[in-house]
């Protein structure tokens, strides 16, 4: 009896937290929507593709935010890839226990947990520096601040997210696929090359998209070393701005409907971009796993 | 032992709960909430701080930035609002009442920047409007010359740093360029937030500090407090008088020195005050004229009153240590007005009577 009733309020606990987290969601997108109808009404598509922002002349095209999120993101991924992979293979594969890989695991994981306004100013006094070094050579303004910037922070922050992932499947490849491969005479190389990773491909894709998906929303850390310019940016070196920082900049001092409404609607913009890049990792994520 | 771990993070919150909820239910009294401004949040912790410590009563305050304080007394949802920037007449018709502006301090915002050796340079007003629009690019410019005889200026590139958050301290130095240049006002005009023509932005003062640091090159503004208290060199403006004036507390305070409309809303920015450096600026405090909205108190209307009265008259002996200049003798007395004129029930709360 007691039994019985234990497993139907276990049940209602999971039944209400499921639906509580879709409620919520389908609440915010909604709360959004509703905050942006003024801006949408009066902008209209324009919102989406306008270069200009100008809270004074209550103007409002978000495209050069639009853009800067999704170059310092993906430009992020691009960095940090080759580093988490090979973090991937080194902990699942080559030091699968002991002292060494556990600091190292640790280490990399505690990357997760530095707070980003730390990230934000370690940028700016460290990272910064080194890139307008980089920029002097190459004979570009020597901002310091600017895409580049922010995607080497980024890269660093999103390490830990793909990495993890990665170790875990690669750490999860049945022995027998790779004892196989070695009685054929295989390579070390060889057999992470063209064994293992195949094999582990769609849980390192899940991981480049998590962390893809924490880089696009990052804010405080981009904001410092970003530039904060409305300006299309002509090369990487440039200052920009992201869709994130604009709404943590301005959002505190935004008078007036038009452009509190506007706001808001970079934020539900911000929204279905992380919802889009969401569905495109799952569906890659599906197609390239491996069937048995 | 997951049950264990569970209900001591239970206990352990609750028990965080009770340490912190005491103050608000049981040492209640008469308790005040303001929120807005970030620049006069430091003057305003110390003159709240003391003001408990005389009167009792308990003052708090969220450093939310200007618009935030406008929206939240708006919403009707704090006692007073504090803002850098005057409400526009829009603004005000928009409010369910009048709503009154009574200052407290006055601020500056000065030019900064990272040059070999640090040199004190002299800015004509001009000559800050075309570096900022992007006109004037190199710092051996003949516009930047000719105002400094005798300064090795070098053949390197300006690099304009600005604002990227929405600031109290952008509003005074854009309205100043607005007043000043005929193109600004055109292409920019003034606000919180503009669209920058040139240059990258940095959040906060600190972001500005930081970048003007560290670019060799840069040109930067911040507010007078942070630049003193961080030592960093400030540029000597020229003011409509024709004097070169160095930004300081007094040089601030002598902005204020004009005449000031009744309802104290005024621009101090190209102030005509000959001694005044330019680009200077009041704070705010706001409030509703009627007190008796939302089912408020007469006491707490009464306490907001004495409050306000002691910030502009005993409260100004703290500005100066902390680097705001005092109000000026003309501000205080428009001030004085404006607080007699706060009614409860349509009766002026403090009556006749020459102080609470």
């Amino acid at each position: 009896m007691c039994k019985l009733r234990s497993e139907t309020v276990f049940n209602k606990v999971l039944y209400f937290s499921a639906i509580t987290i879709v409620v919520l969601l389908v609440s915010i997108f909604l709360t959004l929507i509703l905050g942006s109808l003024p801006s949408i009404k009066a902008f209209g598509i324009y919102f989406l593709f306008g270069k200009t922002w100008d809270p004074v002349f209550s103007k409002f095209g978000a495209f050069p935010f639009l853009f800067g999120t999704l170059l310092t993101s993906f430009l992020a991924l691009a960095i940090s890839i080759p580093f988490s992979t090979s973090i991937s293979i080194f902990l699942g594969e080559y030091f699968k226990e002991g002292s060494l890989s556990s600091v190292i695991k640790n280490m990399v994981e505690l990357l997760a947990g530095i707070p980003s306004i730390i990230y934000g100013f370690w940028g700016l006094f460290i990272l910064v520096p080194i890139v307008r070094f980089i920029e002097i050579k190459l004979d570009v303004p020597p901002y310091g601040v600017g895409i580049f910037t922010a995607a080497l922070i980024l890269a660093i922050m999103i390490i830990p997210y793909s990495a993890s992932l990665g170790r875990e499947v690669i750490a999860l490849v049945p022995s027998d696929i790779k004892e196989a491969a070695y009685s054929l005479g295989a390579t070390r190389y060889e057999v992470i090359r063209k064994v293992m990773l195949p094999y582990a491909r769609s849980g390192i894709f899940a991981g480049i998209f998590l962390s893809l998906g924490r880089a696009i929303g990052e804010t405080m850390a981009v904001t410092v070393v970003i530039g904060n310019t409305n300006f299309f940016p002509k090369s990487i070196f440039d200052p920009s701005n992201t869709m994130a920082s604009i709404i943590a900049n301005e959002f505190t001092e935004a008078t007036g409907e038009l452009y509190l409404s506007s706001l808001i609607e970079i934020g539900l913009l911000l929204f279905v971009v992380t919802a889009i890049i969401n569905i495109i990792g799952r569906y890659i994520t599906k197609r390239i796993g491996v069937k048995i | 032992m997951n049950k264990k771990i569970y209900l001591t993070i239970i206990a352990l919150t609750l028990l965080t709960g009770m340490i912190i909820i005491p103050e608000n239910t049981f040492g209640e009294k008469t308790e005040l909430l303001g929120a807005g401004a970030t620049f006069p949040y430091p003057l305003y912790s110390k003159m709240f701080d003391i003001y408990n410590k005389e009167y009792g009563i308990k003052v708090n305050y969220q450093s939310i930035g200007s618009g935030g304080g406008q929206r939240q007394l708006l919403n009707k949802t704090i006692d007073f609002g504090a803002s850098d920037a005057y409400m526009t007449d829009e603004q005000l018709q928009d409010a369910a009442s009048k709503i009154l502006h009574i200052p407290t301090a006055l601020g500056a915002v000065i030019l900064t920047y990272n040059l070999p050796g640090n040199p004190v340079l002299k800015f004509t007003p001009v000559t800050i409007a075309d570096i900022f629009l992007g006109k004037i690019t190199k710092w051996n410019a003949p516009e930047i010359k000719d105002n400094n005889p005798g300064v090795k200026l070098p053949d390197s590139n300006i690099i304009v740093v600005h604002r990227s958050d929405g600031s109290g301290t952008t509003f005074i130095f854009v309205d100043y360029l607005s007043k000043i240049s005929k193109e600004w006002e055109e292409k920019v005009s003034k606000g919180t937030v503009v669209n920058w023509p040139a240059g990258i932005g940095g959040k906060g003062n600190e972001g500005v500090a930081g970048l003007v640091k560290q670019i060799p090159g840069s040109i930067g503004y911040t507010e007078l407090i942070y630049a003193l208290q961080n030592k960093m060199p400030a540029g000597i403006v020229k003011n409509k008088s024709g004097n070169f004036i160095t930004p300081t507390i007094e040089s601030t305070s002598s902005a204020a020195n004009i005449n000031i409309p009744d309802d104290t809303r005024v621009s101090i920015t190209n102030t005509d005050s000959p001694d005044g450096y330019p680009v200077s600026g009041f704070t705010w405090i706001l409030v509703y004229k009627e007190q008796n909205y939302e089912g408020r108190k007469e006491g707490k209307a009464g306490g907001l009153v004495n409050l306000l009265w002691w910030m502009t008259h005993q409260g100004q002996k703290y500005s100066a240590p902390l680097k705001y200049a005092p109000l000026s003798g003309e501000a205080v007395k428009k001030a004085e007005e404006v607080i007699r004129s706060i009614t409860y029930n349509g009766k002026q709360i403090m009556g006749e009577r020459s102080s609470p």
